[in-house]
């Protein structure tokens, strides 16, 4: 039953082979079980799951469900919500609790999901491994000595070993789509704007989007139809009309034209990986689509200036962390310079304080153009790139990593090695496009996802190629044996 | 040795929202710490900006008024710096692309030349909290009522050339702000604030001197005291042989003197880089004509027509327009005695004397501008006389009520009834048979001293006209 996809908890539940208390229930038990292992929770809010269990199972009896009343879910500790903590993986904010919801949140709860708790994931969101996380690695539920990615790691780790039906993540440069390949489930980054950013602890502000992961893309559709839209809270959120996104799942492939990043299929691409890809491509020729070549020639740009725009936004994003209001105090503070430098210095992590130190660099006096100026035309001419390629083909089609999980320590000690981790994903975040990963085979009985990327407000488009790809495939249905 | 000083002043003034620039919450003065701060004002994780648009409209009006170039696409950035009462860790500004362009305005002297002064620009910005030091014992309080609230910070190019210039222009500069009504233009609660770029430079150079900026200046008297003041510290430091460093200086009123804050030398990085919460404000045409369309009649305009109008004098009409409630003050007047002149009198001596003495502004006069539209109305249709009429001007200041209640009260009705007119004169005649017959030998000084006894007889109710009249009959009839 736990390893059923939204749809089919759904209908079991319309069938009442089982409630959603009763599934809320079960879920509990076995974050009870495996979280110790696992750690893909840092809080588990059983007492409320199941009040919100209850709620949906009367709202169910008065025949007012929806597709997602009952389900339960798992929110990314960086979406704030009242009465509960939100760490954001850091020591920084160990005790606090919003005052506030995320609109993210607020969507999904009207829409009737019962949340289970609070993921674990990399502080403030920047990592590729999740073991940047204040709260301890996450554990692979495929492999447990492997890193189930980042930085919703345990998200992605919840999702794959049934620790919940559906995730919140968000995806900065790749934080939704590359765990979502290295746990073998499903995972969507939307266009920028699409979803509201109210409430959504910021890393990079102009790069941020949450999105869902799943398991299976017609999930990832319905938790679209609950949090996507405008909202007046976010001023960078888009005012497009209400979007159905389960409108297109069923259309024929049939003259689907994808293309393939010859910058991504290079003679640097791991040849298991080419191979899976290459089955991929094959299925989707198989259901109409054709293939052509497309050139992204300014993609080997994009993890510098990434570096850059990133880390710079977040050194301003983190300053409010300054044990003022909230979260992190020294004790015993000598006067404001010592509370500043000891409450950041103790609160945040190493990886938050090196991209905190990057960032300010590239914004000081003297280098700003150098560098963020030059890196805000690279991501210029990365769109452009993107927008050519949209020209010839509907959807982009590549690897979502270089290869599958990796061991948890294996990359700690170079930064740069873990930079490299999105080379594939990070030009889409640039770029502002909607980006998705999908789980295309195993290499060693580890997943592997392919991505599709997509114009702006694709998102319909990618589920619908993925949804397709998903019907006449198995892979999104294996589960690792926890 | 002679000098010239240069002066350009940063103005910042905080704009007369109902709610913050990017929050909720409400901007009134004086509330209970932290009760006007919401979760974006105490920068809570998650939260975002969303842009108050009357602050829009009130930049954009200033940019009409200034005849400035409006920024059709304005951009809001970051300015990064740690103080505790900076909540984000970032005050967010527009450096690049501001709401108001370059612009200028025309200064008045007080011996009636005129000026342009060049504003630089003029862009929108947020507020910082409040640091209190005096009520904790070793620590400091925080209070961020203020934290957010908006500001429109105006720079002029360095062309004022003294103190008083300086005063000129910010007099001229809250002149417009009060009237376009984006600011209530307090200096003493902060509402306008001054900052000024100080330099000295020897008569006849080109090159600017080195500047010292004096912070802190929070009325138009010690705009020029604290300006006189650096001028002096600043030519007696070059004529010791020293150098002025370029600085930011504290004005400290109660010593009259400017004292050193901090080295701009190594000063701040802020940081500057595009706030990416917000997305740029793009205005068009329309937006632009739709403001310049709401906008009211100002300074110079109002001057100008209360001209050709009401037939003022042109320093008249300075004096009335100099302020936007009192230039409505004096037409409600015009409306309801219909003599522009005549009021032009009373409200720019007697009202303005009266709002002097009790140091009170227009707004809080007593005399209404309908009661001394109707005082003059009565001097007009010939009810009272214009002496008459001080006293019913200073009975109604003192809260006796409305114009003919006063006159009927007080009985100071004008005595126009010729019976009693001519009794009155009769007995003047009789009263004074010297100067009646020094009148008669043909010295007709004595007609003056006359009338003065009539009126003096009347108690000042006499219609002076008729009196004149009667008496001149009756003296040549004798």
């Amino acid at each position: 039953m736990l390893s059923k996809t939204v749809t089919e908890l759904a209908s079991a539940l319309d069938r009442k082979e089982t409630s959603a208390v009763e599934l809320t229930q079960a879920f509990l038990d076995r974050i009870q079980q495996l979280n110790p292992s696992i750690n893909a929770y840092i809080t588990v809010t059983a007492e409320q799951a199941l009040a919100q269990a209850a709620k949906a199972d009367a709202i169910r009896a008065d025949g007012n469900a929806g597709p997602l009343t009952g389900i339960p879910i798992a929110h990314k500790d960086i979406f704030c919500t009242t009465d509960v903590l939100t760490t954001c993986g850091s020591k920084m904010l160990h005790n606090f609790i919003s005052p506030y919801s995320a609109t993210v949140v607020e969507r999904l709860e009207a829409a009737g999901a019962v949340m289970l708790g609070k993921t674990n994931m990399d502080e403030f969101a920047m990592g590729s491994s999740n073991e940047t996380s204040h709260y301890g690695a996450v554990r692979n539920p495929w492999d447990q000595e492997r890193v189930p990615g980042g930085s919703s790691g345990g998200s992605a780790a919840a999702v794959a070993a049934d620790l919940c039906a559906m995730a919140t993540g968000t995806d900065t440069g790749g934080s939704i789509r590359q765990p979502a390949s290295f746990c073998g489930i499903t995972g969507l980054k939307p266009t920028y704007g699409r979803v509201s950013r109210f409430g959504m602890i910021a890393f990079a502000s102009s790069l941020d989007q949450a999105g869902p992961l799943t398991k299976s893309a017609e999930d990832a559709a319905l938790m679209m139809n609950a949090i996507a839209g405008t909202d007046q809270r976010d001023s960078t959120s888009l005012d497009l009309p209400a979007e159905d996104f389960t409108a297109m799942l069923g259309d024929s492939l049939q003259g689907l034209k994808v293309g393939l990043p010859k910058q991504h299929f290079s003679k640097d691409l791991n040849p298991a990986v080419s191979d899976l890809l290459q089955g991929a491509i094959k299925v989707l020729e198989s259901l109409g689509a054709t293939v052509k070549e497309v050139d992204l020639p300014n993609n080997h740009l994009s993890v510098p200036s990434y570096y850059v725009i990133a880390p710079a936004e977040a050194s301003a994003n983190l300053s409010r962390y300054d044990g003022v209001r909230y979260g992190y105090r020294c004790e015993d503070p000598v006067n404001l310079e010592d509370l500043y430098k000891r409450s950041r210095s103790e609160g945040f992590g190493d990886e938050v304080k090196r991209r905190i130190l990057v960032g300010t660099y590239a914004l000081s006096a003297g280098y700003y153009d150098a560098y963020y100026k030059k890196a805000q035309k690279i991501r210029r001419l990365i769109k452009q790139d993107f927008d050519a390629a949209f020209e010839d083909v509907d959807v982009i089609l590549g690897p979502t990593s270089p290869h599958t999980a990796f061991k948890l320590g294996e990359k700690n000690s170079d930064p740069v090695t873990m930079y490299l981790e999105d080379i594939y994903t990070i030009a889409v975040n640039l770029a502002g496009l909607p980006g998705m990963s999908l789980p295309i085979g195993q290499i060693n009985n580890l997943p592997i996802g392919m991505q599709l990327i997509g114009p702006s407000f694709g998102e319909a488009r990618l589920l619908n190629v993925a949804h397709q790809y998903q019907l006449n495939t198995d892979w999104h249905q294996q589960r690792p044996e926890v | 040795m002679t000098w010239e000083t240069v002066i350009g002043l940063e103005v910042h003034v905080q704009l007369a929202t109902q709610s913050k620039l990017f929050s909720g919450s409400p901007t009134k003065f004086g509330a209970e710490p932290n009760t006007q701060a919401n979760i974006y004002d105490l920068a809570l994780p998650g939260t975002l900006p969303v842009m108050n648009k009357e602050v829009l409209r009130m930049a954009v009006s200033f940019g009409l008024a200034i005849d400035a170039e409006i920024g059709k696409r304005s951009v809001f950035d970051r300015k990064n710096y740690f103080y505790p009462d900076l909540p984000k860790g970032y005050q967010v500004s527009q450096l690049d692309f501001p709401t108001v362009g370059k612009g200028s305005l025309t200064i008045e002297m007080e011996d009636g030349t005129e000026k342009v002064i060049g504003v630089t620009r003029a862009h929108i910005e947020e507020d910082a909290g409040k640091s209190l030091h005096e009520d904790f014992q070793g620590m400091t309080g925080i209070d961020l009522n203020r934290a957010g609230t908006p500001l429109l910070e105006i720079v002029s190019e360095p062309d004022l050339r003294s103190a008083k210039e300086a005063v000129a222009y910010l007099k001229k500069l809250h002149s417009i702000i009060l009237y376009l009504g984006i600011s209530d233009g307090n200096m003493a609660q902060g509402s306008m604030r001054c900052d000024a770029n100080v330099s000295v430079r020897k008569k006849g150079e080109t090159e600017f001197g080195t500047r010292a900026e004096i912070k802190n200046i929070n009325s138009f008297r010690f705009v020029e005291k604290a300006i006189n003041h650096e001028v002096e510290r600043q030519i007696d430091l070059i004529e010791d042989g020293g150098r002025v460093v370029q600085e930011t200086r504290l004005y400290d009123s109660e010593l009259n003197e400017t004292r050193s804050m901090r080295s701009k030398e190594v000063a701040n990085d802020y940081r500057y880089f595009p706030e990416p919460d917000l997305l740029p404000v793009v205005i068009d045409d329309d937006y632009i004509a739709a403001v310049q369309a709401t906008m009211p009649e100002l300074p110079n305009a109002k001057r100008a027509r209360f001209v050709s109008e009401h037939g003022l004098s042109d320093y008249d009409a300075g004096v009335l327009t100099a302020d936007r409630a009192m230039a409505e003050y004096f037409e409600t007047v015009v409306t309801t005695c219909g003599d522009a002149k005549l009021a032009a009198n009373w409200v720019s001596v007697d009202l303005l004397g009266l709002l002097n003495k009790a140091d009170k502004g227009i707004a809080e006069s007593p005399v209404s501008p309908e009661q001394l539209g109707t005082l003059i109305a009565r001097i007009k249709d010939n009810t009272i006389s214009g002496k008459i009429a001080k006293t019913v001007f200073e009975a109604m200041a003192e809260g006796e009520g409305d114009v003919d209640q006063i006159i009927e009260n007080k009985g100071l009705k004008q005595v126009t009834d010729t019976g009693a007119l001519e009794s009155l004169v009769d007995e003047v005649i009789t009263s004074n048979p010297d100067q009646v017959e020094q009148f008669r030998s043909g010295k007709e000084q004595v007609f003056g001293y006359l009338v003065g006894q009539a009126m003096k007889l009347s108690k000042g109710k006499a219609n002076p006209g008729q009196v004149n009249k009667l008496l001149r009959e009756k003296l040549n009839n004798g």
